[in-house]
């Protein structure tokens, strides 16, 4: 069995990836044990969407957690 | 109780979107030196409500679950912001995340046209708030002091309302008090919270005696030397204020008037 291998631009950088779809993506990112919340390409993608939400070549992903604000 | 106790105690309960809330400032949890000392901080000031963000994750860390944990344990409402968004569509998008991840629908609004100034893009500002506002959620908007902005803020749904006292970060203070005030009559019935600028507890206090319901602010309380006796002179300061503008302030005059009786003054010939 072969992995195809795609390059996304993840959290604002190349990253080559096996993952197809956002939620494999986020299971290898943290585990999956994290708070996190996804875009694609500038739009928002919720958790119930991750897993039907198909990841492409040269994708834009964001990976998003809490942090200090003001 | 006595007098000075009971005052205190009738000071009227802020309210932001129908939810009673036990303090007048809302603090932010930003650039303290220890998580430990943002907690100190946040405990001394009494605060209700901090504001947080969200930020991209490192592989394999648990920032943010942790700083979650943190606040959590404080037991305090999250009003998660849109810092660092320049256009409407990143605005909504990091609104929608937040509402996912920090299980509300308050979100402090923030779209900035200038990286100097952080000046808010009023017209963006607008929009997005537009747009939330019909997706569901209870938009904090930062903007400036500006009437007409403000009106159409409250136009597309906002119920509050958080105009600047000076750009964030720098600690001025109300560098425009008299819009501020014209904002204040203006909108008798919206909740205006000063969101920005402010610097030192007096600031906060000026605020408060100008009528405005809450204040909103980080890096005063941050970068002091001591944060949590600084969010405690903080606290002091906004239950001052506060209870100066419900007791009535005095008008003030040009000319000097005598406060002690001059009737019966000695040494004085009538003739």
């Amino acid at each position: 069995m072969s992995e195809t291998m795609i390059t996304i631009i993840l959290n604002g950088k190349s990253a080559p990836t096996a993952a197809r779809d956002l939620n494999e993506l986020v299971a290898n990112f943290n585990a999956g044990s994290n708070r996190v919340a996804t875009a694609i390409n500038g739009a928002f993608v919720p958790a119930n969407a991750r897993a039907t939400t198909m990841l492409k070549d040269g994708d834009r992903v964001e990976i998003l957690s809490p942090r200090q604000g003001g | 109780m006595n007098v000075r106790d009971a005052a205190i105690h009738d000071t009227s309960q802020l309210s932001l979107y129908g939810q009673a809330i036990p303090s007048r400032i809302l603090l932010g949890t930003a650039g303290y030196p220890s998580p430990a000392i943002l907690s100190d901080a946040l405990r001394a000031s009494g605060v209700g409500i901090v504001t947080v963000s969200l930020r991209r994750e490192m592989a394999g860390e648990k920032t943010g679950a942790n700083f979650l944990k943190l606040i959590s344990a404080l037991g305090v409402r999250v009003l998660p912001n849109t810092a660092g968004c320049r256009t409407v569509r990143e605005a909504v998008t990091t609104a929608h995340m937040a509402r996912e991840v920090f299980a509300t629908d308050w979100i402090k609004l923030e779209v900035i046209a200038n990286d100097d100034t952080l000046q808010p893009d009023v017209f963006g500002l607008v929009e997005a708030a537009d747009i939330l506002t019909k997706d569901g959620f209870k938009v904090f908007p930062y903007t400036t002091e500006d009437l007409s902005v403000a009106e159409r803020l409250q136009r597309v749904g906002c119920q509050v309302i958080m105009p600047w006292g000076a750009p964030i970060g720098t600690g001025r203070g109300l560098v425009n008090p008299a819009a501020l005030k014209s904002l204040r009559a203006y909108f008798p019935d919206v909740t205006l919270i000063i969101d920005a600028g402010i610097g030192t507890p007096s600031h906060a206090a000026q605020a408060m005696e100008l009528g405005f319901d809450a204040v909103l602010l980080n890096t005063a309380v941050a970068k002091a030397a001591d944060p949590a006796r600084m969010a405690a002179a903080f606290s002091a300061a906004v239950t001052a204020g506060r209870l100066g503008y419900e007791a009535g302030l005095m008008l003030p005059r040009d000319m000097a008037v005598p406060s002690t009786p001059v009737a019966g003054t000695p040494f004085f010939d009538i003739d």
